[in-house]
């Protein structure tokens, strides 16, 4: 059973989103997702100072067997981005929540609360029927 | 024997599965304009008829002395070098699958991509690909991907690049939503001058394309480049021959910026002058490097060496995660393979040579074309036409129309060089020639003989 931290929101597509402070994000994969991928090897982070629109495509991560975008689940500008993955990616498998974070985002259109997201009990059911 | 297992009873329950009525339906989406008609051939041959027919054909070319080049070269292949890589062992054209149970291969593969790297002085080679002209046009892609500081998408192309190799990038990438800005060279040195990029100094381009020598077989200023090309936060996408890296300055040592920051980031080229005959044109091999930040923008396969559980060494495909089969339509490229065959015979032939040998072959082909442009400008009506210093070819200037002279040239069994009328019309009666190792003293005095005559021909004709 993958852990899904109560105070995070997620997507359908295994991202998580953590409220810093009003307007301003951060954001990962959960550990389900990590779990899925196996060992990664190479993780691409979005450059800071680009613009994402909600769903676009922008950082990749990579396992021995598959490269899989992550997609943003706000819209922003990315203020930050996390560097040490680059040389550790293994980070990403063993503190998902954590240390294995992937980019700050300032949202354009307030709380993270306003978005279509799920909090952790919703994607908790929506993991045990894509699992059926 | 049938080679297809299905029978109709097999399609049609697959047709059903997915829901399409006929084979047919699949191909739908294939305007009928584009399809093939029907085949019209002739009746089948017998192995004899065919092996006969072609005989004759082979025998319409004759055996004319060759001084072409403009992108393809005729080198000397030492004998083992087919006769090994024709082995049952190593003769597969193809791209290794069920990869790891052919470690040969691998080994072979990075063998390969060991030696490209020394050669152009990169930290990383790939497998290989198609040929030198899509090669450039991936290495265009490639740049898109990699130069992350550039959102233009558009690309700096010397005219003195290869203008077959530019118009397969321009194909290519052009249909990808890139485009290219030509950049003029200097009529008289016959190279891009630094002064010609200086109007793009400050504007948002994702690279240049340098190539060394360029397609007038002239030495450009590659340190000069690939510096402004730096300073203007461009790549530097390197095109070069792989038998005059045995004598020049490696392109990962291009550039003398003093920030430090030296090198092309992007090699590629032809790899037909290492062990690949001519052939009408193909199969030959693509070849590409880069430096070890940009190898996941890198399309193509590399081949790793590893240890097993046991701690034996080994070889396996490594970074595939990004290709197609894996990644589909968000793939690097839509190039997962490689010229197997090609690649098995250029790294034979490197291994025979040597770094020494592969060096005498080049300082051979810069002394036959020196002695070429020596005879051939000695007579009436023909001179250098730009003062670069060149490498196996150069472009002499005619006081008339090349194209009948060439004629004339092929009927006394000698290909005389490339018209470049075509291609570049403002030089005038431009002619391309080239020389390799292959030439000897009597071929030259030969070729200047024969010109000389059919120029005194043409003249008294006139």
């Amino acid at each position: 059973m993958s852990s899904i931290p109560a105070d995070l929101k997620y997507t359908k597509s295994h991202e998580w989103v953590r409220q810093v402070q009003n307007g301003a994000v951060e954001i990962g994969i959960t550990d389900h997702a990590q779990s899925a991928l196996g060992d990664l090897v190479f993780v691409e982070v979005p450059d800071v100072g680009r613009t994402l629109g909600i769903g676009e495509a922008c950082a990749v991560v990579e396992s021995v067997k598959a490269a899989s975008d992550v997609y943003s689940p706000l819209g922003g500008n990315v203020t930050a981005s996390n560097a040490a993955l680059a040389s550790q990616p293994e980070l990403l498998n063993q503190d998902p929540y954590g240390a294995g974070w992937l980019f700050r985002l300032q949202t354009s259109g307030g709380s993270a609360d306003a978005a279509p997201l799920m909090s952790a009990a919703a994607y908790a059911s929506f993991l045990a029927d894509e699992t059926k | 024997m049938a080679f297809i297992p299905h029978t109709p009873d097999d399609v049609a329950r697959m047709l059903e599965v997915i829901g399409v009525p006929s084979i047919e339906a699949l191909f739908d989406e294939i305007p009928s304009g584009l399809r093939a008609a029907a085949l019209i051939l002739p009746p089948p041959m017998s192995e004899m008829e065919v092996g006969r027919l072609l005989t004759e054909r082979a025998a319409l070319d004759g055996r004319p002395v060759n001084f072409i080049g403009a992108g393809a070269y005729e080198h000397h292949i030492p004998a083992p070098v087919w006769a090994i890589a024709t082995r049952g062992e190593f003769y597969s054209a193809y791209t290794p699958y069920q990869a790891e149970a052919s470690q040969g291969t691998l080994q072979l593969i990075y063998e390969y991509q060991s030696m490209m790297c020394a050669l152009t002085g990169m930290e990383v080679s790939n497998a290989s690909l198609y040929d030198g002209a899509s090669a450039l046009a991936e290495g265009c892609l490639m740049a898109v991907r990699a130069n992350r500081g550039s959102t233009s998408r558009r690309i700096l192309l010397p005219r003195a690049v290869n203008p077959t190799y530019a118009q397969v990038a321009r194909a290519i990438a052009g249909n990808q939503d890139i485009s290219f800005e030509y950049v003029d060279f200097d009529r008289s040195a016959g190279r891009t001058l630094r002064a010609a990029l200086q109007p793009y100094s400050g504007q948002d381009f994702t690279a240049l394309i340098v190539q060394q020598p360029n397609f007038f077989g002239s030495f450009e200023e590659v340190d000069a480049l690939t510096d402004w090309a730096h300073e203007n936060r461009l790549l530097v996408i390197a095109v070069v021959n792989p038998t005059s890296l045995a004598l020049l300055k490696p392109p990962g040592q291009w550039g003398a910026a003093p920030d430090g920051r030296h090198g092309a980031d992007i090699v590629c080229g032809e790899g037909q002058p290492l062990g690949v005959p001519l052939a009408s044109g193909g199969p030959y091999f693509g070849f590409m490097a880069t430096r070890m930040q940009y190898v996941r923008q890198m399309p193509g396969r590399i081949v790793g060496r590893t240890v097993d559980v046991e701690g034996r060494p080994g070889f396996s495909l490594t970074l595939q995660a990004r290709e197609q089969h894996i990644r589909r339509s968000k793939a690097t490229s839509n190039i997962c393979t490689n010229q197997g065959l090609l690649v098995t015979a250029a790294t034979i032939y490197m291994s025979l040579l040597g770094a020494r040998g592969l060096e005498a072959v080049a300082q051979a082909c810069m002394q036959r074309t020196a002695d070429l442009i020596a005879a051939l400008s000695g007579i009436a009506g023909v001179k250098r036409a730009f003062s670069a210093a060149h490498f196996h070819e150069a472009v002499l200037l005619l006081d008339r129309p090349v194209a009948p002279l060439l004629a004339a040239l092929a009927r006394r069994g000698i290909l005389g060089g490339l018209d470049l009328g075509e291609r570049y019309p403002e030089l005038g009666h431009a002619l391309l020639v080239c020389a390799t190792e292959t030439k000897l003293q009597v071929d030259i005095d030969s070729y200047a003989a024969a010109l000389a005559d059919v120029m005194n021909a043409s003249r008294a004709a006139a």
